[in-house]
């Protein structure tokens, strides 16, 4: 028995280590699951004088897809986004911290996946979202509360694994 | 000469290093606060700096907002409560104690202890096995006779 104490050790300390290899330390547990998504009133990008607030999406299930141009990431999750929204998913854009303010000639060159897309200069509307980079994407349903954040780019292995069980679940709920 | 010339370049240089501090220092009170608090508060995008020490932009928008709610009046706890009511408790260096952080807080008392243990048993074991190989005193004249020869 006491010889096989050390591998036991090893064994016990590669299972941690094996398991924190596939952690990713930017999946901060959000503490907006759950709860109403917080309030907002931003202009919307490429139509001067209008304004977007998440009351106007209520009644659906949508999405807040949180995006920069100058994020690398965001550009890789951009063909992909634009699919979803072909499939009829809402996605609303919040565009975050354009200082260089290139937002609008992208998606007009690149096309929009979004109903719309807010401008958030400052980035105070992100840090109520607790954004801590893009993109990351919310799912809000019908009646404004959070259900699922996710960090990083979608494509479409996240997707089939982490919004479409949930999407079809809310939809359901209607 | 040389000397006055190199003084003189510095007492021109002088205002310029102190416009570079400049922007930080409307309030040293609240900045201090500010320090003080972003000691024990991660930053998020460098996972391992504190919220003072960082120079990330989400680090500075986030100071920038502690700013704001100091200069409105709020407290220490209630700037803290800010930040965790959007980042959670992973933004505090010094979690609170409840049940998911219990293994956290308590994980090295357990370690001591089990380690305690072990170190314990160790001993008393070898201090036996010790005691049962204590030569009589018939042995120990035999060996002395034969280190005589």
């Amino acid at each position: 028995m006491k010889r096989w104490i050390p591998l036991i050790i090893f064994a016990v300390l590669a299972g941690f280590l094996y398991v924190g290899l596939y952690l990713n330390p930017r999946e901060v547990p959000s503490p907006f699951i759950g709860k109403p998504a917080p309030k907002f009133v931003l202009p919307v990008i490429g139509q001067p004088g209008t304004t977007f607030s998440p009351e106007q999406a209520k009644g659906k299930v949508w999405l807040l897809n949180i995006w920069a141009p100058w994020c690398v990431s965001c550009r890789a999750e951009h063909s992909f986004l634009m699919q979803l929204a072909q499939s009829g998913i809402s996605i609303y854009g919040l565009n975050w911290k354009d200082k260089d303010r290139e937002a609008e000639a992208l998606l007009n060159q690149k096309g929009s996946p979004y109903i719309v897309t807010v401008d958030d200069l400052d980035g105070r509307v992100g840090i109520d979202f607790g954004v801590t980079g893009t993109p990351e994407t919310f799912v809000i349903d019908q009646s404004g509360i959070i259900r699922m954040k996710h960090v990083g780019p979608i494509d479409e292995a996240v997707w089939k694994k982490k919004f479409e069980p949930l999407l079809g679940k809310l939809e359901k709920s209607t | 000469m040389k000397l006055a010339v190199l003084l003189f370049a510095f007492a021109l240089a002088a205002p310029a290093l102190a416009e570079v501090a400049a922007p930080n220092a409307d309030d040293p009170v609240v900045e201090a606060r500010i320090n003080k608090l972003g000691e024990d508060l991660r930053c998020l995008v460098c996972q391992n700096e504190s919220l003072s020490g960082s120079r990330a932009d989400l680090a500075e928008d986030l100071r920038r907002e502690m700013r704001e709610q100091m200069n409105a009046g709020k407290n220490d706890a209630e700037v803290i409560s800010y930040l965790t009511d959007r980042y959670g408790d992973f933004v505090l260096y010094r979690p609170p104690f409840k049940p998911v952080t219990y293994l956290l807080w308590l994980g090295p008392v357990i370690f001591l202890a089990i380690g305690g243990t072990i170190w314990y048993v160790t001993l008393k074991r070898r201090r036996k096995m010790q005691d049962q190989i204590q030569p009589d005193s018939e042995a120990l004249k035999k060996a002395a006779a034969l280190l005589e020869q």
